[in-house]
């Protein structure tokens, strides 16, 4: 092999493109545009107006076996420590720019910062996580983080049992589409939709092998 | 591997392993239709994903270089592979220097098609399967039966008994409720994924312009392969590349519906190069051709690779609900292994040969594509290529063989007729129960996957013969 032909990863580097390029040939014409006539946005049948979008979100999750409820801004602080009691959570992990009024309630519930990072062993043994979002899709019912504001890192949502996720409502777009346009791909994205789940023995769906096992979403209706 | 022909025999007598298939498979496919119909407009979004996966294929040369730039300076590392035992050197090499005997592994067709985890073993370094259904295979020692459900041959009762024997701490107490074999494979794998210094995964899409792996997952296995171990080593065929991020949002609709039914996989993944504080300090991604650029040069062949391993033709095709996936040897199963294994690896062995001939070409499987691959077509033309490559060698295919001996016989009438009389005595006393299983010699190639019926003790000619006055 020539030093040419050679990426800074080394192996077959010239040789695989070479044989891409003796199996496509010479010429090749112009390429005809993708056709895209898919729908980019909810049609009228699933929503006409905002509210119907966010009863399109709320429906959606609990379809993929989720937990939602909608509550006000100033509720909020209130209904993030009722549902941590109802989990009977003793400790959690949040990311260290968490708004500090989602746990202003909090009574009982250690909750630690992942400021320096928490290591894998407390993540393991934490009762759950909360964290905030960066869009969520109506259609779906998907909740997405792209590690920005109030999300933290991958692993905080990964690991624990529980995930408790807050969603405003102006986060909420309709489709896959409208969520593909907004989000940075160069940030890691998580996107969730429901608790995890697996289709390995008869293909039965069964919810919880690796990751959180209940997953619990907040809308806040500003 | 034995032929798909014998394979198959053994898995038609199974009857435990065809109930097996046919529930889980036959809630499958409701689960799909109905999700394909919810959203208006399936067939515009199918017609778009095979758009941009020809594109794709049509410019890999510059989606792949453009895909290692966007890499590289995310500040990842890309490795090419030309063949099988390329790719698993690779990723020995990296493994050996994060320093690590022992890994985890997630989303492994790829790597399953390379034997990745038997290379590794030689090297002296474990590779964990974290996926429920991989994990049931790898402790049975087994061969995967279904893309999305690679354990599906095995029933509950079967697992459960698996589990008991393999894992330490599953208990005597372990019951075959699917919830508690869940929870039984989390408590296995916790420490190890906690301690894993280095994750192996594929991926199911990577982004030439932005250099993004996408993969798709429902445990939560392949979340923590990309999230918890220092280095990350992804494994992809080259034909898994899309031009541009917008392109996702055709695909993150058409392979959750089209694969387990759901509206959105529960989760999807995405990862660019290294981020600094969150997740793998280094990551490698093995591009690995091993036959792809072989299927790319056949015109009509490499439709195959437009793929995006769904897993929906398997679950309507009636071929596999009897045979199983077993039957279609250790690469991809179902009707897109059978185009796709003999394109991979050549039509050279007699078992990759028979695989363009395990369907009854009924094209299912196509009405439902997500990505519209002709899957019939291309059988067709395959059994073309198998034909073809065999015309060239010194023992004629049986097909040939017939073919001319058949025009031999026939262009003379006296000897057709004794042809005729004598082939009826000596198929008579091969028949049992009025249907013959097997032709004698070169011709029991072709009933290998068919009965014949026996024909009757007197043929039409030499009857009307007899009774004409
Ligand atoms: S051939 Fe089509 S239907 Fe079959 S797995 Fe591939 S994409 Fe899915």
């Amino acid at each position: 092999m020539t030093a040419s032909g050679e990426g800074p990863g080394g192996g077959s580097r010239a040789e695989v493109l070479r044989r891409v390029r003796e199996a496509l040939g010479g010429a090749r014409g112009t390429r005809p545009p993708v056709p895209r006539r898919y729908a980019r946005r909810l049609t009228d049948d699933e929503a006409v107006n905002r509210a119907d979008v966010l009863a399109l979100f709320t429906e959606r999750v609990a379809d993929n076996r989720a937990s939602v409820r909608h509550v006000s801004a100033d509720e909020l602080g209130t209904a993030v420590a009722a549902a941590l009691w109802g989990r009977e959570a003793k400790q959690i992990v949040v990311p260290a720019d968490l708004p500090f009024g989602w746990l202003a309630e909090l009574d009982g519930v250690r909750a630690l910062a992942d400021t320096p990072a928490v290591d894998v062993d407390t993540l393991a043994a934490v009762d759950g996580v909360v964290t905030g979002c960066a869009a969520a899709i109506a259609q779906t019912g998907t909740v997405v983080l792209d590690g920005g504001r109030a999300q933290g890192r991958r692993a905080l949502t990964a690991v624990p049992a529980y995930h408790l996720c807050v969603v405003h409502a102006d986060q909420i777009v309709g489709t896959v589409p409208e969520a593909v346009e907004r989000l940075d791909p160069a940030r890691p994205l998580t996107w969730i939709s429901g608790p995890s789940a697996t289709h390995g023995i008869e293909m039965v769906r069964v919810e919880g092998v690796h990751g959180p096992l209940h997953l619990e979403v907040l809308v806040v209706e500003d | 591997m034995p032929k798909f022909a014998a394979a198959a025999r053994s898995a038609l007598a199974d009857t435990g392993l065809r109930r097996n298939l046919r529930g889980g498979i036959a809630a499958a496919r409701e689960r799909e239709a109905a999700a394909a119909a919810e959203l208006g407009g399936w067939d515009d979004l199918r017609e778009a994903g095979r758009a941009i996966r020809d594109a794709a294929l049509l410019d890999l040369d510059a989606h792949l270089e453009e895909l290692e730039r966007a890499v590289t300076e995310a500040g990842g590392t890309v490795h090419w592979a030309a063949d099988a035992a390329e790719a698993c050197e690779i990723v020995t090499g990296l493994v050996r220097a994060a320093g690590a005997d022992e890994v985890v592994k997630a989303s492994s067709a790829t790597t399953r098609e390379i034997g990745l985890t038997a290379a590794l073993a030689r090297a002296g370094v474990t590779a964990r399967e974290t996926a429920l259904a991989d994990l049931a295979v790898q402790l049975g020692d087994d061969e995967p039966s279904h893309l999305l459900s690679p354990a599906l041959h095995r029933d509950r009762a079967e697992i459960r008994e698996l589990f008991r024997r393999t894992m330490p701490a599953a208990g005597p107490d372990l019951t075959d409720d699917p919830a508690g074999l869940a929870a039984a494979v989390r408590v296995h794998l916790r420490e190890r994924f906690l301690r894993a210094r280095v994750a192996v995964t594929g991926a199911n899409f990577l982004v030439a312009e932005t250099g993004t792996l996408v993969v798709l997952e429902s445990e939560g296995n392949a979340r923590m392969c990309l999230t918890l171990p220092g280095t990350l080593i992804s494994v992809a065929g080259i034909d898994k590349v899309v031009p541009t991020w917008a392109d996702m949002e055709v695909f993150l609709q058409l392979l959750p519906r089209s694969s387990s039914g759901d509206r959105m996989t529960p989760y999807v993944a995405t990862s660019t190069g290294v981020t600094a504080g969150d997740g793998p300090r280094a990551f490698h991604l093995v591009l690995l051709d091993n036959g792809r650029t072989r299927a790319l040069a056949d015109e009509v062949g490499r439709t195959a690779l437009r793929c995006i391993r769904c897993s929906a033709c398997m679950n309507v095709c009636p071929v596999y609900e009897r045979a199983g996936g077993r039957a279609y040897g250790p690469v991809y199963p179902g009707p897109i292994g059978a185009i796709l294994t003999p394109q991979l690896r050549g039509v050279d062995s007699a078992a990759d040969a028979s695989l363009p001939y395990a369907s009854t070409l009924c094209g299912a499987c196509a009405d439902v594509c997500p990505v519209k691959i002709d899957i019939p077509d291309v059988l067709v033309h395959l059994r073309g290529t198998v034909v073809e490559s065999r015309r060239r060698r010194p023992v004629p295919p049986p097909e040939l063989m017939l073919m001319r001996g058949l025009a031999w016989t026939m262009g003379d009438p006296r000897r057709y007729e004794t042809a005729l009389r004598r082939g009826t005595r000596w198929a008579r006393l091969l028949s049992r129960g009025g249907r013959i299983r097997r032709l004698p010699g070169l011709l029991g190639k072709w009933t290998e996957a068919r009965d014949l019926p026996a024909p009757p003790s007197e043929s039409f000619r030499a009857w009307w013969t007899r009774r004409r006055p």
